[in-house]
């Protein structure tokens, strides 16, 4: 760990909320991105968070990082859509599992979680100078 | 020996230490499972005192020959830890509840800058009795 410990907590809870912001670009970017069969249609992305645990004692280090970015599992929207180009045999085109309405609202909590990493690191900056400052 | 800044050295160090908790509370306000947790400033502090006003806490290791090193008992604050008791827990089995970790966070900022405060006191009094004021 660093001198400044808090300062780099908080650059990984920022970097774990930036990727988080990214699926949701990604998701919304797809949010029509129509398929002819369920294989290949894009499916909703989630990041899952996890502390950083230290190496040796397995007590939490500080920090969070992604584990990992999950496939939503909730079902795809069949439409009914003979005259599109992309319909398949039957007449169906596939819609990804976005719920755009969903990801708003996951984009503003991760946009306030951001926030909230930069006025932390913003204290502890201001702290850290007036330390620095001490005896002056 | 003692400091000259008394107990403020190790409030100093302790609120720093809380700083890092706190502010790892609020960076995995989003993980599932994730516990918040915060330091016992009470029983850290009562410690800290008792290690300043007696040594009984310092060496935790016996020296029974002139060559040996004197053991040198850190201040961790490990033992410290605590969990804290969330009043509206969520479904993900995460206990931060980023308003009260926001408004910690900045109880503990402004306890820092107090600590600050006392040792920066302490050093213009110092400097005043060294310079005859």
């Amino acid at each position: 760990m660093s001198m400044f410990p808090t300062l780099d907590i908080s650059a990984t809870a920022m970097g774990a909320q930036t990727i988080r912001l990214n699926t949701i670009a990604s998701n919304m970017a797809n949010a029509d991105s129509i398929s002819s069969n369920a294989g290949e249609t894009y499916r909703s992305k989630q990041p899952v968070f996890q502390t950083i645990l230290d190496n040796q004692t397995g007590e939490p280090a500080g920090g969070v990082k992604v584990k990992e970015i999950i496939e939503s599992k909730a079902p795809l929207k069949m439409e009914y859509a003979p005259n599109n180009p992309m319909a398949n045999k039957d007449g169906y085109i596939f819609r990804p599992n976005v719920n755009v309405v969903e990801e708003m609202a996951n984009m503003l909590d991760a946009s306030r979680s951001y926030e909230t990493n930069i006025q932390v690191m913003n204290t502890s900056k201001q702290l850290l100078l007036k330390t620095i400052q001490m005896g002056k | 020996m003692e400091s000259i800044f008394g107990i403020h050295e190790h409030a100093l160090m302790v609120r720093k230490e809380r700083e890092g908790i706190l502010a790892n509370n609020l960076a995995n306000a989003d993980t599932p499972n994730f516990k918040a947790r915060d330091l016992d400033w009470r029983k850290e502090m009562r410690d800290a005192q008792e290690q300043l006003d007696t040594s009984r806490f310092k060496p935790d290791m016996k020296r029974t020959n002139s060559r040996h090193i004197e053991g040198f008992a850190d201040i961790s604050t490990d033992d410290y830890l605590k969990y804290r008791v969330p009043t509206q827990p969520a479904l993900d089995g995460n206990t931060v509840e980023t308003h009260v970790e926001k408004a910690k966070f900045m109880e503990n900022a402004l306890q820092y800058q107090a600590s600050l405060e006392f040792i920066n006191g302490k050093i213009s009094g110092i400097r005043n009795a060294l310079t005859g004021g």
